[in-house]
């Protein structure tokens, strides 16, 4: 793909001083930039990620010995609750959702997103939404019944705090089903002249199958937390067994959201280390298309697996089967990913910038959630696993050393382009290093306690488990401060360094190298030529 | 040029919206379609709701199934509910009766509704019941006592791995939801 740069034209457009950013706060509440609102979105993510951040610190310091030393179980599972509702809805989707609000159209030759008051519309609901949250341990207790919201746990035995967490689930969705809409508009309808859809880059692909998957189970969501609403407070017996209900039911309909969830969080990492794995090797993509051809697979068959979260609730053998090899079978797309990545390194000549860095580590440490979920699946053994700390560490390692990873990776390597400086490379491969070190203590020690027996969710264990309890916050901590030199490479990028070229990294490719960094406030007003 | 892209937005977003919205009634369709979907298979081991006939298909003498009986109380239910034996064996097509003890321990008149669930699920739709309390409601005066009795047997066609299932009734207090 070659391209043209256009960005004598944009600067020309700049002259004349329209659109110019905004003074002040009201650049930032009226934008309707798409670099503008993919930074606000970026910047809440962080934060987001800090507080569901200090939350697992609360959690690691109660588990640090057995017994129950600093808070009751109830606010315990308040932390779990929360932690996990902050991170999945606050941090990581934000935060992809920023990266695509700052790169997709950068990427296809767009000017902005299609869609730019809906664009800050969705972005400024969240604050209120997390807000809404935040607010329910002021009053009365957050909610305490596990992100997964069960029911009956959510209805009957709620304490009070379950309209709190369906207001803000609500617009949480209702965000992200704008975004997505955004996004596909976008991709749909702005691509350059001569970007065809087989000519986008692999980041743009896997965003657009992830905004589809927003669109079909985000209203799933919605529709069970209403339900869950009207059972609590308006006597619907939807899954209240004495008025002819069923809580399995609630399992059924929340995993069917929940499975896809998973590769809402997973898919638009797989688009970035297929962007930088091949910038940092020197190398074109291995297998472009079948990396197009696995993504919709894993799309599609998300699902068709909900039931594997719900393998102890009694169904019956076929069902059991049938989820079991379906799962299983999702191997096989990811296998082919995971092995074009090492394809596209194999005689590359790859050199170690931190955004690689992470990237390497990101296709390590993923893979090895990805066995242990291999070995979740299979229905027998997960009898054996369910709701232990296995279950923690396989989820985790996906999430944090997957996708959270692979933000990491993108932020590194595009941070030149938003900011236009070059972080400090010394800071950053510190933060890679310590990032590294710790979140394997943190969370490789939970498989054998998983193994062992220990159950998730519960704030004490019996003594056999205290070692590694021990280690894990141990690593918990580290991992928790380590995120600390992350943001101060970020401040200190924004503030200054030595100027970033407009392509700092001699491999990349794609289209948003080819305006200046930092990318002026208007780039491609004029559509660039791709041959 | 313009113009015809702000159509193009205009039919894409519209067309988007209408996703969003079938999957928001889709998420709601989930509840019937599973009903339906359980009565056929039993997957949530629900029992039929309403008396079965008299077994004219036969007793297999050659079989034995265990059958387990357990019994909940809802929170907040004050009512003392037990079965009166704790499991019998069964030949398929066999008709048994086992008689269950409810007693009201407070002193004001109460509503009481029994749900019955058959693991595994699997067998639930095999499991016949041609008179069970759970039919109806109950009522209980103050301090009042019942012995109530379920008459079942199982179809012989349950599939040959079944060799044992339990019975569990769950006890809720319906007096609020009869008075309003």
């Amino acid at each position: 793909m070659t391209t043209t740069a256009t960005t004598d034209t944009d600067m020309a457009h700049d002259d004349h001083g329209h659109h110019g950013p905004a003074t002040g706060f009201k650049r930032w509440l009226f934008t309707t930039n798409h670099k503008d609102i993919g930074s606000m979105y970026l910047w809440f993510a962080f934060i987001m990620f800090l507080t569901g951040g200090s939350m697992a610190m609360v959690i690691r310091a109660e588990l640090f010995q057995p017994g129950l030393q600093l808070i009751d179980p109830d606010f315990f599972n308040q932390m779990t609750t929360v932690h996990g509702l902050i991170m999945v809805f606050g941090a990581v989707m934000p935060a992809f959702t920023g990266l695509a609000n700052w790169m997709i159209p950068m990427m296809i030759g767009a000017p902005d997103m299609a869609l730019p008051r809906l664009n800050n519309w969705s972005f400024w609901i969240l604050p209120f939404a997390f807000s809404i949250l935040l607010m329910s341990f002021f009053l009365g207790g957050a909610p305490n019944f596990g992100w997964t919201f069960y029911a009956p746990l959510s209805t009957t035995y709620s304490n009070g705090s379950t309209a709190f967490f369906v207001f803000a689930v609500h617009i949480m969705g209702i965000s992200s089903i704008m975004g997505a809409i955004n996004v596909i508009v976008t991709i749909m309808n702005m691509r350059a002249p001569g970007m065809t859809y087989m000519k986008m880059p692999l980041f743009v692909w896997t965003f657009f199958i992830t905004a589809y998957l927003l669109i079909a189970v985000m209203p799933i969501l919605a529709g069970v937390v209403t339900m869950l609403l009207t059972d609590t407070y308006f006597g619907t017996s939807f899954f209240n067994a004495a008025g002819g209900g069923d809580p399995v039911l609630f399992q059924h309909i929340f995993w069917f959201f929940g499975h896809p969830e998973v590769y809402i969080m997973i898919l638009p990492a797989f688009g970035i280390v297929s962007t930088t794995i091949p910038a940092f090797s020197r190398k074109k993509l291995f297998g472009y298309s079948s990396m197009v051809y696995a993504t919709s697979s894993i799309a599609f068959l998300s699902f068709i697996v909900w039931a594997h979260h719900m393998f102890t609730t009694g169904m019956p053998l076929v069902g059991e089967l049938f989820f079991m090899y379906c799962t299983m079978l999702i191997a096989v797309p990811t296998g082919v990913k995971v092995f074009n990545w090492m394809a596209t390194m194999w005689r590359g000549s790859i050199s170690f910038e931190v955004p690689m860095m992470f990237s390497i580590a990101f296709v390590i440490l993923f893979t090895i959630g990805g066995f242990s979920g291999l070995m979740l699946a299979m229905a027998p053994v997960d009898f054996q696993y369910h709701d232990t700390y296995f279950v923690v560490a396989h989820f985790h390692y996906v999430l944090v050393t997957g996708s959270i990873f692979s933000i990491f990776a993108a932020a590194y390597y595009w941070l030149p382009k938003w900011t236009g400086y070059m972080f400090n490379e010394t800071l950053a491969k510190t933060h890679f290093w310590c990032s590294l070190i710790s979140v394997n203590l943190l969370f490789f020690p939970m498989h054998f306690l998983g193994l062992a027996g220990m159950p998730r969710r519960i704030p004490d264990y019996a003594l056999q488990f205290a070692d590694f309890n021990m280690w894990v916050s141990i690593g918990g901590f580290a991992f928790g401060l380590s995120q600390l030199i992350f943001l101060a490479v970020v401040i200190k990028c924004i503030r200054g360094g030595a100027p970033a070229p407009a392509k700092p990294w001699d491999g990349a490719e794609g289209l948003e190298w080819t305006v200046p960094s930092p990318a002026p406030y208007h780039t491609f007003a004029t559509p660039p030529k791709i041959d | 040029m313009q113009e015809s892209t702000n159509k193009k937005t205009n039919v894409l977003i519209r067309k988007l919206m209408i996703v969003v919205v079938s999957m928001f009634g889709f998420g709601f369709a989930l509840v019937p379609l599973y009903d339906v979907f359980c009565d056929i298979t039993g997957l949530n081991g629900k029992t039929d709701t309403e008396a079965a006939q008299v077994n004219d298909d036969g007793i297999d003498t050659t079989r034995n199934i265990k059958v387990q009986f357990i019994s909940h109380i809802t929170p907040g239910m004050s009512w003392e509910f037990r079965p009166e034996i704790a499991e019998v064996s069964v030949h398929p097509g066999e008709t048994k009766i086992v008689k269950f003890y409810a007693k009201n321990v407070t002193s004001v008149s109460m509503m009481g509704q029994t749900v019955p669930s058959v693991a595994p699920g699997e067998a639930a739709s095999y499991f016949k019941k041609i008179e069970c309390f759970c039919f109806e409601q109950q009522s209980l005066a103050g301090q009042e006592d019942v012995w109530m009795p379920l008459r079942f047997y199982i179809d012989p066609e349950i599939p040959d791995d079944v060799t044992m299932l339990t019975l569990s009734y769950t006890l809720y207090d319906i007096t609020a939801k009869i008075e309003s």
